[in-house]
């Protein structure tokens, strides 16, 4: 019986914001309804991703199959811890990104609202299926639908930058998850007979250690979502979108949902135990370590702000890479984490450029001088949420990148220890003089700087809600440490 | 019932017979109806057969009471009895988009000729599926040959005529070659039955007539179904037919042929000599890979996108041929399934060019710019089409290419399965390139919403409909399919 | 060197056919392609017919005092198959008639340049 709800409930994770998108997408001459309509269906999603939690805490997990595609092979969803954060994470970030979203759309005057909304719904939806589901087969059913329902958010400008970022943008994922994630998945099918997301792995005996290695590769480099380098150049491009969107999809849904298939390609694909031998593992380690590192450099010499974090965020992300091809408990633990950390801590830095974008037009840190003075709550949020992202308590940063490297020294790799202190230091080198030189600084052209100058006030609610989120996360890591510890005790 | 014993025959007579019905008629709403009603009937007849090839094995009628080997056999299995489901569903739903479209490009004076040459078109398509005599299927192969000619010249565009006379050139060698090839083989064993024909060559593989029959039937057959290098003739005639001929053509011409060129190997000469004594799978792998790449690259260089979906046509026929040549039951099932789900797909497409001819007047990329926000549904069925095209999942697209990745695997030649991906990347470029004009690019002055009738958009959709539907539940398509591969290699 | 004269049926049936074919690919004319068309299909027409002689046969009526008949049955297809190349040319014919109307000529190179390229 628990199974069956949990069931019913997790169709309805994907159901509400799919509704919720129709409805939308009906009201575009209503702003005002259509918005409070994007509140409900993020407020009932989260409800519900919240009762699956609960009812999987107490009955343990459950599934269900819609319907086969292939003989034996079906759309079918399973709750597991991870998918189970990463559901938490997207579908609760959701609420505030929409909240961030009004007053960022309205201020901005934006064209083409209501698609929009339409399309952040469904993208939505869709993460909502990755998280939930049960087999490798379901999972890239909705990791392409992700692809295609972030498309039209990425060129929502419509001008020839937008079309140039969406090119980039849709050429990069589709180009990876066809030609290598859509092979990884057919052979794993062919080898293993099942891509059912098992623990333990499905591989383990079945696939020779040459098939097994060359899998990893497809996998790693298949997931292009993921950022690893040299598939990472999506990311960027993705930056002509709107605030929200590099906030919610860059920095959550959509990058989370590469990392996350990363770790549960790792865990339920291969199992930790056999991923640990895996000729190649070692190889794709390396590679993640020297994206962490790479990326770092790149976003030092970034003057555009959302191009800083972006390359920012390549390199986080390949922290969880990083974890994965460790393969010992503790990494992945701390890799599970990482999701929901980064989540905040990078959340917060997007929507804090979109903060300064809207109130002040300023998109390049070389003009920020002196805006602190102007937007203090906001650069005080990016001064936290960059804090996180470095990893100093009392932020919740630190949890995740504590889990990794002990999960580094689990494994005997001393130079992955070493890779994330200097990462450390890369980020404390390209994250703090924003802030230092928002308040610290003088305003460029000479341009003189009086009073309060903020986003809308439903902006800087979101904005501060987002940053205490981070410090709330180490103060109280309990319960999403507890979820991560599942992933490999089932 | 009677009628039920008779609907094999009925299969191709209904349309043959109301063919000359629909220009007695004269009028062109009459003649409509009338071609509507012969095909619809040909659709439930082609249904009901499928279903009963499936519960309870092949059926066999004897034309005119004459016993084969001597008389003309019609024999359903589950491999034509799919082909012909295909056939006769597209030619219906096609109908439907007929009678606006055709009053637009052609005009109710001339109507009635269309219907009538649609309808003996069809007749022919059904036939060549539906005989299973070797000579027969020639004379029905140029009945559908004659009538698709006429059809193609009707275009508006005088380039027609011109497509039209090389089609034919090209369609008239493709058949001699057939009938050569046929000559021969009758020659050999004195039958002309594809089963008898089977049972006769048996251990006569070593016969120079049979390997050079063999080569006639394979090079004439590859041309009727545009097999790379030997497509020159489809861009051009896809491109300049009327949208409801283009529509109807390249969801099933090219179509029956593969299924002609699929009983030939394995029906009549049997696995074993097709691709055992004979080098017909590396020949045919390689001109897929070929086709897939090489018409690919071309299509997106189209600035003309009819011409460009034509392209993309001999891309596909690359892909269903790739699994052909494989010759694994799950390689040939990828096959027919491709045929299957690529008729829909490119029948939708094509019929939504349909629709944009009908109001824009044009197929140049250049005019389809803005076209999202002034035919808001015809633009969302090309982009559902094209996403087809590519293999996106929860598409019909996408269920081939698994099957035929599968396969290649299954085969241990991953060098294809990669090739096979790689290559629908190049779809995603031609197909954006028009989604990047149609969405991103604004309309001109002036241009305000104007959607297609719904006697156009409504038949489109249904084919694009149809083309998810079956990306998302597959087990009639690829259940038949699989009975179909079944069926044709176990009876070699 | 006397079975191969012996053949002589097939070295006809080649000849036209090369013939035939070639006709058709080298000539720009629209109706020589269709009279090589012909030659090439009248090809066929022989092999099909000479492959249904039996040494010493005649036609195939019941008569006092003859034990052997020629096949009938290759006569009977070629038959159908002469109406389907006589429809064929009929058919490329009036298409000729209709290019010539709306292009002014019958030359391949020349139609080509009478369209813009796309």
């Amino acid at each position: 019986m628990g199974g069956d709800l949990i069931g019913v409930s997790m169709l309805w994770a994907m159901l509400i914001p799919a509704g919720g998108a129709l409805v939308i997408s009906q009201l575009g001459r209503w702003p005002n309804l259509r918005e409070t309509v994007t509140l409900v269906t993020a407020g009932a999603l989260f409800v519900d991703v919240m009762w699956i939690a609960d009812l999987f805490s107490r009955n343990g997990g459950g599934g269900l199959t819609l319907w086969e595609i292939f003989p034996g092979l079906g759309l079918t969803f399973t709750v597991e811890p991870l998918g189970l954060i990463f559901a938490l994470i997207a579908s609760g970030l959701w609420i505030v990104t929409s909240i961030y979203a009004i007053g960022y759309m309205r201020a901005h005057r934006e064209v083409n609202q209501t698609r929009f909304y339409v399309c952040f719904a469904i993208a939505l939806s869709s993460a909502m299926g990755v998280a939930f589901a049960g087999n490798m087969l379901t999972l890239f059913i909705f990791y392409e639908v992700l692809t295609l329902s972030t498309y039209p958010l990425v060129t929502h400008a419509g001008d020839d930058k937008a079309k140039a970022g969406g090119r980039t943008y849709l050429g990069i994922l589709l180009f990876t998850s066809i030609v290598f994630l859509l092979t990884a998945v057919v052979w794993t099918w062919a080898v293993a007979g099942t891509l059912d997301f098992t623990a333990g792995g499905v591989l383990d005996g079945k696939a020779s250690p040459g098939v097994a290695a060359a899998l990893l590769v497809l996998y790693v480099f298949g997931v292009g979502k993921a950022a690893v380098m040299p598939f990472h150049r999506w990311l960027p491009a993705a930056m002509v979108a709107p605030a929200p969107v590099s906030a919610l999809l860059h920095a959550v849904a959509v990058v989370k949902a590469g990392v996350f298939t990363v770790l549960k390609v790792a865990v339920y694909i291969f199992g930790i135990d056999f991923l640990a031998g895996v000729a190649s593992g070692r190889w794709l380690m390396y590679i993640a370590a020297a994206t962490v590192l790479i990326a770092s450099l790149v976003a030092m010499r970034q003057d555009n702000l959302k191009r800083r974090l972006a390359y920012s965020t390549i390199s986080q992300l390949s922290y969880i890479v990083l974890a994965a091809m460790l393969a010992t408990p503790l990494a992945v633990v701390g890799g599970a984490m990482h999701i929901a950390m980064h989540a905040f801590g990078k959340i917060t830095l997007f929507f804090c450029a979109g903060a300064i974008d809207v109130a002040l037009h300023k998109k390049n840190i070389s003009d920020m001088g002196g805006i602190g003075r102007a937007m203090p709550f906001t650069m005080g949020a990016f001064l936290i949420a960059s804090l996180s992202i470095i990893g100093l308590p009392p932020l919740g940063g630190l949890w995740s990148k504590w889990y990794i490297a002990l999960g580094a020294l689990q494994a005997d790799e001393v130079a992955m220890v070493a890779v994330l202190m200097i990462s450390s230091l890369l980020n404390v080198a390209y994250l703090l003089p924003i802030p230092v030189r928002a308040f610290f600084g003088k305003p460029a052209n000479g341009e003189a700087i009086t009073g309060l100058k903020e986003a809308p006030l439903p902006s800087v609610l979101a904005i501060c809600f987002s940053a205490l989120g981070c410090a709330f996360l180490f103060f109280f890591p309990e319960p999403l440490y507890r979820l991560a510890q599942a992933i490999l005790a089932n | 019932m009677i009628a039920s014993v008779h609907f094999p025959v009925l299969q191709i007579v209904l349309p043959l017979l109301l063919a000359p019905v629909c220009v007695l008629l004269r009028g062109a709403r009459l003649a409509w109806f009338t071609a509507l009603t012969a095909s619809w009937a040909a659709f439930g007849i082609a249904v009901a057969l499928l279903l009963d090839v499936l519960a309870g094995g092949p059926i066999s009628y004897a034309v005119g009471g004459w016993n084969a080997p001597w008389g003309i056999e019609l024999r359903v299995d589950a491999a034509n009895a799919f082909v012909l489901t295909i056939v006769a569903g597209i030619g219906a739903v096609v109908m439907i988009f007929a009678r606006e479209s055709v009053e637009h490009e052609i005009g109710n004076a001339r109507a009635y000729l269309f219907y009538a040459t649609y309808l003996l078109c069809l007749a022919g398509l059904l036939g060549v599926t539906i005989t299973g005599d070797a000579f027969n299927l020639f004379v029905f192969l140029e009945i559908s040959s004659l009538s698709s000619y006429v059809l193609i010249s009707l275009g508006k565009d005088r380039r027609a005529l011109y497509a039209a006379y090389q089609y034919l050139i090209l369609g008239t060698i493709g058949a001699t070659f057939y009938l050569i090839g046929v000559g021969l083989l009758y020659q050999v064993t004195g039958t002309l039955n594809m089963l008898d024909l089977a049972q006769r060559l048996e251990g006569q593989e070593g016969l120079r007539g049979v390997r050079v029959a063999f080569a006639f039937l394979t090079v004439g057959i590859s041309l009727k179904l545009a097999l790379f290098p030997l497509h020159f003739w489809l861009p051009n005639a896809y491109a300049y037919a009327p949208s409801a001929v283009t529509g109807f053509m390249a969801a099933t011409a090219t179509k029956v042929s593969i299924y002609v060129l699929l009983r030939v190997f394995f029906t009549i000469f049997g696995v074993e000599f097709s691709f055992g004594q004979m080098p017909l799978g590396e020949i045919l792998m390689f001109l897929a890979v070929a086709a897939m790449f090489a018409a690919s690259t071309v299509a997106i260089f189209q600035n003309n996108i009819k011409r460009m979906l034509a392209y993309s046509s001999v891309a596909q026929i690359g892909y269903i041929v790739l699994g052909i040549g494989m010759a694994s039951v799950t390689g040939v099932q990828a096959g027919v399934l491709h045929l299957f789900n690529h008729a829909l797909i490119k029948g939708g497409l094509f019929l939504a060019m349909g629709c944009i001819v009908y109001r824009i007047g044009s197929t140049h990329i250049d005019d389809l710019a803005g076209l999202g926000k002034r035919m808001p549904w015809t633009a969302a069925a090309f982009v559902a089409g094209g996403l087809g095209l590519i293999g996106i999942p929860l598409t019909a697209g996408f269920i081939s290419k698994w099957y035929l990745v599968l396969a290649a695997l299954e085969k241990g030649w991953w060098w294809i399965a990669v090739l096979i991906l790689l290559s629908s990347l190049l779809a995603v470029v031609y197909v954006w390139k028009v989604v990047e004009q149609m969405y991103l690019k604004p309309a001109g002055e002036g241009a305000g919403r104007t959607e297609a009738p719904l006697g156009l958009l409504v038949p489109t959709w249904i084919l694009i409909i149809a083309s998810i539907w079956f990306g998302i539940d597959t087990r009639l398509s690829a259940g038949a399919a699989l009975e179909a591969a079944k069926t044709l290699l176990g009876a070699g | 060197m006397m079975e191969a004269f012996g053949l002589y049926n097939y070295w006809i049936v080649i000849f036209l056919m090369m013939s035939g074919f070639y006709v058709v690919i080298a000539r720009g004319n629209l109706v020589k392609k269709l009279v090589g068309l012909n030659i090439f299909q009248a090809s066929v027409f022989v092999l099909y017919i000479s492959m249904g002689k039996v040494a010493g046969g005649t036609a195939p009526i019941i008569a006092e005092g003859i034990e052997t008949y020629s096949n009938p049955l290759p006569h009977v297809l070629i038959l159908t198959a002469i109406v389907v190349g006589v429809a064929t040319t009929a058919l490329g014919l009036s298409l000729v008639v209709r290019i010539n109307e709306e292009y002014g000529t019958v030359e391949e190179e020349e139609l080509a340049d009478k369209d813009p390229a796309e």
